[in-house]
């Protein structure tokens, strides 16, 4: 599978990325400029973290205006996997692509901890791998991560089945005091309605390696992975079927 | 000729900054200080007609200057 990993100026998690998708899970995992126009033949983007454009005006505002993002947009919109972590979740929500927003945190403080995460639902390319009631553990390094959004969104993403990542304690509680950033209904990442564009405060990549204290994050990437292959497959028996 | 764009968080959203602002103004000794709201203003020099701008703006205040899901906004041309 051949990832793209999307670099605007400012993104600091880009290398993080490329290094869990090549050298952990032996992908193809290749860097893209945000002056970009195509996205090659890749069959995922990765929107990494960082500050782009060094957070001005707003989080991630400036970055959906980069060439690159036309092509994200068309390649999200016919299906494509799109992952944003971290600022890449603020600047798909930004884009449009998510709904919602990403504001200061509550604290007003940066946080940079260990979070615990519960996975409402395996039913998404990013979460399909994660064993049903299992609470992932992943770092956090953010200082504007406090989802928001209307109450109208609010009730779809939750019909839709669309948050795959809240905040929980360590036993697995939706609990305010874990809630590290003042995020409505503890969400820390969701999906689209069309379930193939996600985004996630989190960091799954400072997480795939047990060197690192721990690869719940692997799971993400596992799940894209096998979601890819599947569909490969499926592809491949329908042209032989046919 | 300038436009001049008030952005302001919507009420619904959470303003911690506003919070702990009015809390620092309370122990200024300030009493009555019923909220505080933080936002942003911002100041584009424009040339041209004000009447054709004002579309422009407005465009590019909900595209770019605010986010409409978080912000409120408002600007005159003058």
């Amino acid at each position: 599978m051949h990832f793209a990993v999307l670099q605007f100026p400012g993104s600091n998690c880009d290398q993080d990325c490329v290094h869990v998708l090549a050298n952990v899970l032996g992908q193809q995992a290749d860097y893209l400029w945000h002056k970009e126009e195509s996205l090659g033949n890749a069959d995922a983007v990765i929107v990494p973290g960082g500050f782009s454009y060094g957070d001005y005006l707003r989080t991630g505002s400036i970055a959906q205006f980069s060439p690159v993002m036309k092509s994200v947009k068309a390649f999200a919109n016919e299906g494509g996997l799109v992952l944003g972590i971290c600022n890449g979740f603020q600047i798909l929500c930004e884009s449009g692509l998510l709904p919602g927003a990403l504001v200061r945190n509550r604290s007003l403080q940066f946080r940079c901890e260990h979070v615990y995460l519960r996975v409402p639902t395996a039913d998404s390319p990013f979460t399909s791998d994660v064993p049903e009631g299992m609470q992932l553990r992943m770092p956090i390094a953010h200082g504007e991560g406090c989802y928001f959004a209307e109450e109208q969104t609010l009730i779809s993403l939750q019909a839709n089945d669309q948050i795959l990542f809240q905040y929980t304690n360590e036993t697995g509680e939706l609990t305010d005091e874990a809630n590290p950033n003042g995020s409505i209904l503890n969400i820390a990442g969701i999906c689209n309605e069309g379930r193939n564009v996600c985004g996630m405060m989190p960091h799954p990549e400072r997480a795939s390696e047990n060197v690192l204290g721990g690869n719940d994050g692997r799971l993400v990437f596992d799940s894209m992975l096998h979601y890819f292959e599947d569909k490969a497959d499926l592809t491949q028996a329908f042209k032989v079927k046919t | 000729m300038k436009a001049k764009i008030v952005i302001t968080p919507k009420k619904a959203v959470l303003d911690p900054q506003g919070k702990t602002v009015q809390a620092a103004l309370e122990q200024m000794g300030h009493d009555g200080v019923k909220a505080v709201h933080v936002g942003k203003y911002l100041e584009i020099e424009l040339e041209g007609d004000a009447e054709s701008w004002r579309p422009k703006i407005d465009e590019a205040c909900h595209k770019l200057l605010s986010n409409p899901v978080i912000e409120d906004y408002h600007f005159t041309i003058e």
